[in-house]
């Protein structure tokens, strides 16, 4: 069950999207200007839910107080998940800045 | 991903922390003595911390006095590697400086490629607000948008995109050979990290340039990429090689 979209143009737009995040204005050059079959693989905002949360992350403002172990685990516990990360954590008792990743 | 986002966090953070001095010193002292913490600083882990207390080296790129009320606090904005303890930073400055000094407050703004301005930045209420939406709204808008796919976290990584002829291979432990590559980001050389994507985004994993970027794009065979890890699981992409007979 696939549906039909112009997984080309969006996957180009995506990627331009991930350089924007930190400012990476180097560009990309093309080999092989290709179609890519929609059949295979999303974009990866298209993902269906599960997998979207699987593949995805969470740039978590954390409240000073609870270690960032605390933090994840709620979030796991939200999100019912069985596996998640953080970056990041030097000194458990302390409260840090941010950052937590799920996956 | 997990893996992956292991990738990103040991990479570079920016910090801005309070320091409190125990005696008064010049402005320009300090200016002095935070220079001198410019570039490469050992540190032994401290008593409390997760990680074997070794003495380790830590690079800091940049030290920026942001505000000096000329007696106790001073407001510091720090670049360096993932790794390095703003504790013992302040620590170490009212050491140098001979007043002592202690770490008052701490804030990363940055890990890798997400700053606090990037946008991306979500509040646990804004994650509680996602969640009881989906629950019980049944839309699950609000929770795409506090998630974002795991690709934003390799930004900073040039990036080879690979056809969709060759994704496959590379996922079953294949080297990524010239003719697999749709496009290169410019810049890289031979040795660098790399980031693989497909055509639509997906990140396949990360490998190592068996050649610099331009190579690449001017070559007609050879080893363009070693894949170091691959997070993309198998079978997304249909198989292009052929079997071996018997």
């Amino acid at each position: 069950m696939t549906e039909e979209y112009d997984a080309t143009s969006e996957g180009r737009k995506f990627i331009e999207r991930i350089k924007a995040v930190c400012g990476n204005d180097r560009k990309l050059h093309f080999k092989f200007d290709e179609p890519t079959d929609p059949r295979y693989g999303y974009v990866p905002p298209r993902r269906p839910l599960d997998k979207y949360i699987n593949y995805g992350l969470i740039v978590l403002d954390k409240p000073p107080g609870p270690t960032s172990h605390e933090v994840v685990a709620w979030v796991k516990k939200m999100l019912n998940l069985k596996r998640a990360g953080h970056g990041g954590t030097l000194e458990p008792p302390i409260p840090r800045g941010r950052g937590a990743g799920i996956s | 991903m997990t893996r992956i986002i292991g990738t990103v966090m040991h990479s570079t953070k920016e910090y801005v922390c309070v320091m409190q001095l125990h005696r008064p010193v010049p402005q320009e002292r300090l200016l002095e003595v935070l220079k001198m913490f410019e570039g490469e600083v050992y540190q032994r882990p401290p008593l409390r911390s997760s990680v074997k207390r070794a003495l380790r080296t830590r690079r800091i790129y940049r030290i920026e006095l942001l505000e000096y009320d000329g007696e106790r606090y001073a407001v510091l904005r720090v670049d360096c590697d993932a790794g390095t303890y703003m504790r013992k930073l302040c620590w170490d400055i009212g050491l140098i400086l001979g007043v002592g000094a202690h770490m008052r407050e701490l804030r990363r703004i940055r890990t890798g490629p997400f700053s606090e301005d990037s946008g991306l930045l979500v509040r646990m209420q804004d994650l509680a607000e996602a969640i009881y939406r989906w629950k019980e709204e049944g839309s699950d808008d609000l929770l795409r948008r506090v998630i974002v796919p795991g690709e934003l976290s390799v930004c900073h990584i040039p990036k080879v995109i690979v056809r969709d002829t060759a994704v496959e291979s590379l996922v079953h432990g294949a080297q990524l050979a010239v003719p697999g590559v749709a496009a290169v980001e410019e810049g890289f050389g031979k040795g660098d990290l790399v980031a693989l994507l497909t055509l639509k985004g997906e990140l396949i994993g990360l490998g190592r340039a068996e050649m610099p970027w331009n190579e690449i794009l001017e070559s007609k065979r050879g080893i363009a990429v070693k894949p170091a890890r691959i997070i993309m699981e198998r079978g997304v992409y249909p198989r292009a090689w052929k079997k071996k007979e018997g």
